[in-house]
């Protein structure tokens, strides 16, 4: 492969190598948060992390592992930058969107550190184009504090019955509330729009429940406009964990399965509505 | 002057039809020359274009059935006519299936291509449906402006990429910058370039092969003479090349483009009866 024959006097200057012989393993999960322009990249050991935040209420981690990778190289123990993610996106898609059976893009993602731009090698039958992507100081992610010992309640469903709700949420409610509760509805999404309000209903012995942890009754509504980019992270998993905490922040997990049919993460937290009443 | 042509072919109509269709894509108004032996569409570089310029030449006899022209003199005679491409499409559109199609040069309440298509019907009766395209007839004084233009000195010839690629390529650098750097050399090598504040992208493509042009001393130096690895480049608009490609309905069998470094970037298209010539200034 093309991208390989570099130098070794090339590879020296890089503090952090990534290769994936299929660059959707990487654009398609990114899409999945691209909700903002500018993401914050944490490279460890353990692989890639992404962050996207939106009004310091909102917040959408994704996570590659090292493993994903088929070259992961990384020098220092934690590589961090600030990029737009349309750019990096229009880049890493550059050979075109769609998804020709056997026909691949190849990328070689490629960082100097501070003050350096991120380099991407893209290579498609033969034809290599290189990238150089103007990079910024990383901001500090909020940490939204959520540990799984405040956990008040907790779902995890089979995506599949939370994607059709979700691709037909009213938009015209200005909020998606949540109710999680050890008795009946269990588990409930509801809007208040225009037409009227709609409740989606999840009985705790569902096919689609796989796991039922709710310790009381918790309603919390979130802005729609927050949460509706979700709805990309959905589409792509398989499956999904709900969680609030005594705040009333949420949790939103998704297992991701990619090209190769590897698993990624992509997480979202969200601060609750403030001008609701906690029931 | 009178014209009157007609295609009884379907394959023939079909093609016309694309052809008429990639011309639309391509320019909003244009002048439709006809001679005894071809057709051509034309569009001449102005400031309000964008300095872009079109030819696209269609041998008649590849068309038409029957083709009379009487032109506007003896010793002139070819019709120039400005047409709206988009009219003439949305016409061929209704003949689609038909059985045949005629043009006429009309007087209606103006100038007009009139179209006629015999579509199929269940009764011994053909259903007509016919249209009126208004046309703009050029004054012969006016007809040096859509001269055929000269093959430009180029200095690099080269053949283009697949274009399905250059396409998504060149879709995905017009979300990032407006203008593109098109480079080629005589060793079948091409670079798209873009540079902004925020990225810089260049696509690399090898072994595209460059066209034999002989010795018929249009071109500046011959190859012989000229570094092979010398880079020859054109500073572009990128949505006017974006438009061109976008145009392109079917698959040339030939496409090449010449670069006079930075002057301009000719673009040729070839099919079996069909060549298409676009012309985009380069930009500072």
């Amino acid at each position: 492969m093309p991208l390989s024959t570099q130098s070794q006097a090339d590879n020296d200057q890089y503090i952090l190598i990534a290769s994936l012989d299929n660059a959707r393993n990487l654009s398609n999960i990114l899409k999945a948060i691209s909700f903002r322009e500018h993401a914050i990249f944490n490279a460890t050991q353990n692989g890639l992390k992404v962050t996207v935040e939106d009004s310091k209420c909102l917040q959408a981690n994704a996570f590659i592992q090292a493993e994903i990778f088929q070259e992961y190289i990384i020098k220092e123990d934690a590589v961090g930058f600030q990029v737009n993610l349309t750019v990096l996106l229009d880049c890493l898609t550059i050979f075109g969107g769609s998804t020709v059976p056997g026909v691949c893009t190849a990328l070689r993602m490629c960082y100097s550190g501070y003050g350096y731009p991120l380099t991407l090698f893209l290579e498609e039958g033969g034809v290599v184009t290189v990238c150089r992507i103007k990079t910024q100081e990383p901001e500090e992610p909020i940490d939204f504090d959520f540990c799984s010992t405040n956990v008040t309640n907790k779902v995890i469903l089979q995506s599949e019955s939370l994607k059709e709700a979700f691709s037909e949420l009213d938009m015209t409610s200005e909020v998606l509330q949540i109710t999680m509760s050890p008795s009946h509805p269990y588990f409930r999404l509801s809007t208040f729009g225009n037409s009227g309000n709609a409740h989606y209903d999840y009985p705790k012995d569902s096919d689609m429940m796989e796991l039922f942890q709710c310790t009381k009754i918790q309603t919390n509504r979130y802005k729609m406009s927050l949460l509706k980019p979700s709805t990309k992270a959905l589409a792509l998993s398989c499956k999904v964990s709900v969680r609030t905490d005594s705040r009333g922040f949420l949790s939103l997990q998704y297992l991701v399965r990619n090209d190769d049919g590897q698993i990624c993460f992509v997480e979202y937290y969200c601060c609750p509505d403030e001008e609701v009443e906690e029931e | 002057m009178k014209f009157r042509a007609k295609i009884i072919d379907v394959g023939c109509l079909n093609h016309f039809t694309r052809v008429v269709n990639t011309v639309s894509r391509l320019t909003k108004a244009c002048v439709l020359r006809l001679t005894c032996d071809h057709l051509y569409f034309v569009l001449s570089g102005r400031v309000a274009t964008g300095g872009v310029s079109m030819w696209c030449e269609l041998s008649q006899v590849n068309f038409f059935d029957e083709f009379q022209l009487e032109g506007v003199s003896a010793d002139a005679n070819e019709i120039f006519l400005e047409v709206a491409p988009e009219n003439f499409s949305r016409a061929l559109k209704t003949a689609q299936n038909a059985k045949s199609v005629k043009i006429k040069l009309t007087k209606k309440t103006c100038p007009c291509l009139t179209l006629a298509a015999e579509l199929p019907s269940l009764s011994s009766v053909s259903r007509v449906v016919t249209h009126d395209i208004p046309v703009d007839v050029i004054p012969r004084r006016l007809w040096h402006d859509f001269r055929e233009p000269q093959m430009p000195d180029f200095d690099v010839s080269i053949y283009l990429p697949p274009l399905k690629t250059m396409k998504s390529v060149v879709d995905r650098m017009k979300n990032l910058s407006n203008y593109l750097v098109l480079e080629a050399n005589l060793n079948g090598e091409m670079n798209l370039k873009i540079e902004t504040d925020l990225v810089s992208v260049t696509t690399h493509f090898k072994e595209l092969g460059n066209p034999p042009w002989g010795d018929d001393g249009s071109q500046s130096s011959s190859p012989t003479h000229r570094d092979p690895d010398l880079m020859a480049e054109a500073r572009v608009d990128i949505k006017k090349l974006q438009q061109f490609l976008m145009g392109q309905q079917v698959n040339p069998s030939k496409a090449m483009c010449n670069i006079v470094h930075r002057r301009i970037l000719h673009l040729i298209f070839l099919h079996e009866d069909v060549s298409l010539q676009y012309f985009i200034p380069a930009v500072e």
